[in-house]
């Protein structure tokens, strides 16, 4: 079948960017090579691609009310695949490997935020805290297929998101008790979780502020191919937000510029359906995220975002397309979060009935009994992790507990990277000169 | 290093739409004419020579005389030592170009990144040519997204890149002020200091030519508080490419405030490489009786106005203070403990502007040395009206200048 996003069958073609100024006289002339919406993937014979907005739109017609039965059909046809062929370990999905470190992964994610949910009412954090349980396939089955220079943003909801990236859980779990061991020396907090050496680029507390940022790294790895010369820089940045952002201006400029200069970036939407007391339905004129994409040019997906296998296969697509440099994916995917919107949320206008629908589909439970019926794994291997986990949170919580709060003198550090910023003072010196700067008690 | 500039007589540039380079077509006016409407630019070489084209001979001919002496005799000396070098002249704008190109070259890291700033060169001609030189990546043309394409050059920022993000003009970075005080600014610090943001963030701003209110705001007021970044206006060719250099080396965020008038200002600069310090304010003309302390289109109204004050006998001293966050308080301080006199001349408005936390700074550090209050001219709490008249009412002219000068030296 013909490539998968080619969601409309004709929109414009913005014309290329080109680095010196005698190419972009010829591009003129003749078609750009690069982007061919209908060309054929050389391997889309070999893994056709399972979320097909193809397929979807045939069904998108259908009115609201069977939106859930029309995103069903991108979940039929992944299982209809397990279905039709012979149960063997090549057909599946994962390897004994793969889901073992899926399954570690989400466990990871679960348990933490359910230890932050206890230290938070046991006085250890405070402020806002935004926990992610019950979204753990979304985070999973994107980052895991990342290496470690690809880039990540998120919002507030961020701890699963680093924790996938490969933050250590210390380093997070000290970070929201506000210690100087976190990782950001207690200087962000729940809302900011970065990390440079695994690319983490926030954290951010507005929503949608950090779309444009992904944007920019994205960017960054375009301009290191093309015009820095740099061969392998074919990084991808992967953006994380939820539904109520795509009401945002930030979200649609973003899918302008990032479709109009193919930049490698994958928009993932977690559509959770709620934002805080605000449902989705009530909010968006077309709740329907995943048409956005075409609007402006990239392909749109929608993908059941409580089936990790699912995710993870649109996610190899997604990426895949982005580090080749075809361009920017708008991926939505349907989930739930089990908690309240923060600890703080008493999370009552919810209905009881939709919770426990998506309660019945948590994604650990479901990769568990996908592992299970296919014979890759065992109960006492998945024990064994779980123990390892607990074991691993418990281990975070000790270390952030004996980590020291940050002293005064942390307080003018980092204000600046150049810390000259701060002026010249009256004496005639820089004041981060002045031996009272070190000590946090400088007048600045 | 603070340059003797002699940057005399320049009431205001030539509107936007006139061709710079053809130097015929600029108005000559006499000193009096900020009460009338013509447009009027008045080109100064460092070398204290004035370049008059049309007008009266006898206003010419004051003039020139008036501006030797207005300058101190060290000023004289260190022009005539300028006009023994060689330089080269340029116009405001092209040595913002310059320094821009320069830095391009040397680090190509460097790019930029604005509205119209690629094939059609600028909307102020700042980027001209760039485009050409250095390709459609490193001088992005985008659409119209100052929110999106600020945040945009603060993420390539962390990742390794060092951006100019252009505003068309400062006010549409209102459209941006979620990412350039979340993000440029606090960012290095909610990382705990993994990131940098080595971004540069300029653009036109200040009181034009009846641009109406919302194209002559002054940003540099709402920014002022945001923790993080720092902010410079630059005022003269020679600083104006001197700040610009330094604020793309720099590691901070540096919001550069050009003015829309001052494009136009001819200078020579010299041809080696230079940089000005960004956390240093230069000093325009020494003086004895007060301190006045300014920044951009401002200077030219400040030095205007010296004229009038030494013809009646005041000597005041000129402090251009360039930075506008962090304050250069060892400039300024040395200044008020000879003078204990201050006024500060801003473009911002009365509330909140530079000039409300210049004088709770100088207040603060040096109350001892004062002989008077500190007087702070600024601009109306109104809305830029587009009617001339209103707007010449709206923002402070020399005539103000000099009463409130003869007024604090009683």
């Amino acid at each position: 079948m013909a490539s998968a996003f080619s969601a409309t069958a004709k929109f414009a073609q913005p014309l290329p960017l080109n680095t010196t100024s005698s190419a972009r006289s010829q591009d003129k002339l003749s078609p750009p090579a690069l982007f061919d919406p209908f060309r054929t993937s050389s391997s889309a014979a070999t893994s056709p691609f399972l979320g097909s907005t193809r397929q979807l739109l045939c069904k998108s017609n259908r009115p609201l009310s069977h939106r859930r039965s029309s995103s069903s059909s991108a979940v039929v046809a992944i299982s209809d695949v397990k279905q039709k062929k012979p149960k063997s370990s090549s057909n599946l999905l994962i390897t004994k490997e793969e889901g073992l470190e899926l399954y570690e992964d989400m466990v990871l994610g679960r348990s933490f935020e359910d230890m932050c949910a206890q230290m938070y009412y046991r006085g250890k954090m405070f402020g806002f805290v935004h926990l992610y349980n019950g979204q753990e396939a979304v985070s999973t089955g994107f980052i895991k297929l990342l290496t470690k220079d690809d880039s990540v943003v998120s919002t507030y909801r961020d701890h699963v998101h680093a924790l996938s990236k490969g933050v250590p859980a210390r380093a997070v779990m000290s970070e929201l008790f506000g210690k100087t061991t976190g990782c950001c020396r207690g200087q962000g907090g729940s809302m900011h979780m970065f990390s440079k050496e695994h690319n983490v680029l926030g954290g951010f507390a507005f929503i949608g502020e950090g779309i444009p940022v992904a944007t920019g790294a994205a960017f960054t790895s375009k301009y290191k191919r093309e015009v820095l010369k740099e061969p392998n820089s074919d990084h991808v940045t992967l953006a994380f937000f939820g539904d109520g952002t795509c009401n945002n201006g930030q979200f649609f400029e973003c899918l302008n510029m990032a479709a109009l200069w193919k930049l490698p970036i994958v928009f993932v939407v977690e559509n959770n359906l709620w934002a805080i007391g605000m449902s989705h339905l009530r909010a968006t004129s077309d709740p329907q995220i995943y048409k956005k994409g075409p609007a402006f040019g990239m392909p749109g997906v929608h993908v059941d975002g409580m089936d990790v296998l699912k995710v993870r296969e649109v996610a190899k697509e997604a990426i895949g397309r982005a580090r080749r440099g075809e361009g920017p994916t708008l991926v939505e995917c349907e989930t739930y979060r089990f908690r309240g919107h923060s600890l703080a949320d008493p999370d009552e206008l919810r209905d009881p009935a939709e919770k426990a629908h998506y309660a019945a589909r948590d994604p650990i439970s479901q990769l568990k009994t996908y592992m299970f019926e296919n014979k890759l794994v065992n109960e006492s291997e998945l024990k064994a992790i779980d123990k390892k986990i607990d074991e691993l949170v418990e281990e975070a919580v000790e270390f952030a507990d004996e980590s020291p709060v940050p002293d005064r003198s942390q307080l003018l550090e980092n204000v600046f990277a150049d810390p000259k910023g701060f002026g010249i003072g009256p004496d005639g010196r820089y004041r981060c000169e002045d031996p009272k700067f070190t000590q946090g008690t400088a007048q600045v | 290093m603070a340059t003797v500039f002699q940057g005399l007589g320049a009431t205001a540039a030539i509107t936007a739409a006139a061709n710079p380079l053809d130097s015929n077509k600029f108005l000559l006016s006499s000193r009096r004419s900020f009460s009338g409407k013509k447009t009027s630019l008045v080109v100064v070489r460092s070398d204290g020579s004035l370049n008059l084209n049309t007008g009266s001979s006898a206003g010419a001919r004051r003039l020139d005389k008036l501006v030797t002496n207005a300058v101190a005799t060290k000023a004289d000396a260190a022009a005539a030592a300028s006009a023994s070098k060689p330089g080269h002249e340029l116009l405001l704008y092209e040595a913002l170009r310059e320094g821009l190109e320069e830095e391009m070259d040397r680090d190509n890291r460097v790019c930029v990144m604005g509205e119209d700033v690629g094939h059609y060169g600028g909307s102020y001609k700042v980027t001209r040519g760039l485009a050409d030189k250095f390709g459609d990546l490193r001088v992005l043309d985008t659409p119209i997204a100052e929110n999106a394409f600020t945040g945009m050059g603060i993420g390539a920022a962390m990742t390794g890149l060092r951006p100019i993000v252009e505003g068309m003009n400062m006010g549409f970075l209102l459209l941006a002020f979620n990412q350039i005080s979340n993000n440029c600014g606090m960012l290095h610090y909610t990382s705990g200091g993994q990131f940098t943001i080595p971004i540069v963030i300029r653009g036109p701003g200040g009181v034009g030519r009846q641009l109406g209110a919302e194209h002559s705001q002054r940003l540099e007021s709402y920014f002022q508080s945001i923790p993080g970044i720092q902010m410079v206006a630059c005022s003269t060719p020679y600083n104006a490419k001197g700040l610009m250099k330094a604020a793309i080396r720099s590691e901070n965020p540096v919001i550069l405030f050009e003015h829309v008038l001052l494009y136009n200002l001819k200078e020579r600069i010299p041809d080696e490489e230079y940089i000005c310090n960004l956390e240093e304010a230069e000093m325009v003309r020494p003086g004895e009786h007060i301190t006045i302390l300014t920044y951009s289109r401002m200077r030219y109204h400040v030095m205007q106005a010296a004229k009038t004050l030494v013809n009646k006998g005041y000597d005041p001293e000129v402090i251009d203070i360039r930075s506008l966050k962090p304050f250069d308080l060892h400039t300024i301080g040395n200044s008020v403990k000879k003078t204990h006199r201050v006024l500060i001349v801003e473009e911002c408005m009365r509330t909140g502007g530079i000039g409300a936390s210049l004088t709770a700074a100088i207040n603060e550090n040096f109350i001892d040395y004062l002989d008077a209050p500190i007087v702070c001219l600024s601009s109306q709490d109104v809305p830029t009206p587009y009617a001339g008249t209103l707007e010449e009412f709206t923002i402070v002219q020399p005539a103000q200048i000099v009463t409130a000068v003869e007024q604090l030296c009683q």
